[in-house]
């Protein structure tokens, strides 16, 4: 911003006319051309790094090619015709599944809940927030190492606490179902507060005569929550559930940390809980470096992603109300506090 | 102002037992960081902090495998360089979405937006093959350069832009002869300051955090970043736990203390973003 201390008087007809042709010709192509040169950064990098490798993913899983090899020949479907037939991928792509409804399901049910506790007049509001954000902001490898030890078979603190209630040692590592629940509750743990947040924020936009009203015909707060909150929240929640299906399904460093130590990419001795994107990195890189078949791996997950995100929204679009209620919202949204 | 409903004991249990949860996995891994190594045997597990942090903090430092300085210093520089480079082009792409008009505004917009729901982490085993082409390999351009910019961070700042900055004050500063570079740096960039921290914020604690691109790019044991030392450190084939935990709670300790000193921008951050999507 500059402030005009030129003291003359204005002249602007003059000025018109004694204007540089140049000087206007390069403003009049700044104007046009310049938003293209500020936006084009992304699209180069996106397509350079992101697309690209994307597709490409495509046409190396149609080929058998490996680190060492010179040659990449031509195979067709060979790879996928493979791991069609390849039990170890399909017991991943179980594990992957399991492990996804066992972290999304009960952490966006938690995740609600806590924001209707948030949403209270509560005292010290920013150290609460903060208290359940926490677990969000901390790095998922460290994490991993502590989830590890705390669900340690000899001296793991949870061993530890189901003794106390009369419960017998789990070997959270060696059973394939524990250990979809240790490591579920690694993912719960890290993204329950962060989407309470977000909920937090949709339901401050939720209109407060709402609730009134609704009190006034005797609906009691249980009632409200499901027939007023949470149909209001459905783009978030829809939203949420998105976000959480394509992270969830490509789940990596939790899974491949817990196991640090003994058969880490393999998810456990008998691959108890190795993901599809540890599939794809044990055939991609050490041991196997088969590019071919580990692209193939990549590019189913990328299909089922798709399929349990179009399902997911499918099924979410269908529960609960009308969409009336979100045109309520939108003419009174407010700002978050 | 809304009138909330107000908040019973039973709330504040409520909160109370799941802030315990969320703090109590941070809080025992210092607890095993201060302590020897025998910690990890004991019966009950131990919850109170010992006096051995300084000599497991040599003893890590020390640890041929892991080359924990290296992967804090390497970390360091990753997650700066691209803070500062996301912020620089999110902005700049941002102020140019939500100010500037240009023919196929809306369907640029439209697919930034849509770039967002690809898992682009699937492209790994081409975007390897290219660092091998590249010769960038287990150097750290292979870690820094295709995270320079993010479709998240240039939304974000479209949308702060759209509200934060008065379409008047673009014009006068045209008036006074200003080109779009000069308005960027003189006027948007001031004004997008507040969402640009937040943003730089989260980008620097994503980037800090990265593991799985680093772990398949970076296979050079003496160039690692602070979590593939961590990998290394819990890798090994005899587990000194309270060496390992020393090293997660050193990795952990500069985004706690960014969450700290800026926590209540971040959660501001998230929130908003939250209800404009």
């Amino acid at each position: 911003m500059s402030v005009q201390l030129d003291a003359r008087p204005p002249t602007p007809a003059a000025r018109r006319t004694t204007r540089p042709p140049r000087a206007f010709r390069l403003s009049r192509l700044d104007e046009r051309y310049s938003p293209y040169l500020y936006v084009a950064p992304f699209f180069v990098l996106f397509g350079v790094f992101g697309a690209y490798p994307l597709i490409y993913t495509f046409w190396v899983s149609l080929h058998d090619w490996d680190l060492l090899g010179t040659e990449h020949p031509f195979v067709g479907a060979e790879n996928y015709t493979r791991l069609m037939a390849d039990p170890d991928f399909w017991h991943s792509v179980v594990n992957t599944l399991g492990i996804f409804v066992l972290s999304t399901v009960p952490q966006l049910l938690a995740a609600l809940w806590l924001a209707s506790l948030l949403n209270r007049q509560l005292r010290a509001r920013t150290s609460w927030r903060m208290a359940v954000l926490v677990p969000n902001i901390t790095s998922t490898a460290a994490v991993a190492i502590v989830f590890g030890v705390l669900f340690g078979r000899q001296f793991g603190m949870v061993n530890w606490l189901l003794d106390l209630v009369g419960v017998g040692a789990v070997d959270w590592k060696a059973n394939r179902f524990a250990s979809w629940v240790a490591i579920s509750a690694m993912v719960d743990w890290r993204w329950t507060g962060y989407n309470a947040l977000i909920f937090l924020a949709a339901m401050q936009a939720v209109p407060r005569d709402l609730y009134e009203s609704a009190a006034i015909d005797g609906a009691g707060r249980t009632r409200q929550f499901w027939s007023i909150t949470v149909p209001l929240l459905k783009p978030t929640i829809i939203f949420a559930v998105i976000v959480s299906t394509i992270g969830g399904l490509q789940l990596f460093t939790e899974p491949r940390m817990f196991h640090s130590g003994t058969n880490p990419i393999r998810g456990g001795p008998l691959r108890e809980s190795q993901t599809m994107t540890m599939y794809m990195f044990e055939n991609a890189f050490a041991p196997h470096y088969n590019f071919g078949y580990g692209s193939a791996v990549a590019w189913l997950l990328f299909a089922l992603i798709a399929i349990v995100a179009a399902l997911n929204v499918v099924l979410l679009r269908r529960l609960g109300g009308t969409d009336r209620p979100v045109q309520a919202r939108r003419s009174r949204k407010e700002r978050p506090r | 102002m809304n009138r909330l409903w107000s908040a019973s004991r039973l709330t504040y249990a409520a909160l109370a037992v799941t802030a315990l949860m969320s703090v109590f996995p941070i809080y025992w891994m210092f607890v095993v960081a201060s302590r020897s190594s025998d910690a990890m045997g004991q019966v009950p597990p131990p919850v109170t902090p010992g006096g051995n942090l300084g000599a497991n903090i040599s003893r890590l430092f020390s640890n041929t495998d892991a080359y924990f300085l290296t992967g804090l210093i390497n970390s360091a520089i990753v997650a700066v360089t691209v803070t500062v480079s996301v912020v620089f082009f999110s902005t700049l792409a941002g102020f140019a979405f939500a100010k500037l008009r240009f023919r196929g505004r809306n369907a640029l917009l439209l697919a930034i937006v849509a770039t967002m729901m690809v898992p682009t982490q699937l492209g790994v085993i081409p975007l390897y093959l290219l660092m091998t082409k590249l010769n960038w390999n287990d150097r750290l351009p292979a870690v820094i350069v295709p995270a320079l910019v993010t479709g998240f961070g240039v939304f974000m700042m479209r949308q702060y832009a759209g509200q934060a900055i008065s379409t008047e004050l673009i014009e006068a500063a045209r008036m006074d002869g200003c080109g779009t570079a000069r308005i960027y740096w003189n006027v948007v960039l001031p004004a997008l300051r507040p969402a640009a921290a937040v943003l730089g914020l989260l980008t620097f604690m994503t980037t800090w955090n990265d593991f799985l691109w680093p772990y398949a790019v970076l296979n050079d044991p003496e160039n690692p970043t602070v979590q593939l030392s961590l990998r290394a450190l819990s890798d090994g084939y005899y587990q000194d736990m309270s060496q390992v935990f020393t090293g997660t709670a050193i990795a952990t300790l500069p985004l706690l203390l960014v969450f700290v000193l800026f926590g209540r921008q971040i959660i501001g951050g998230i929130m908003e973003g939250a209800v404009k999507a």
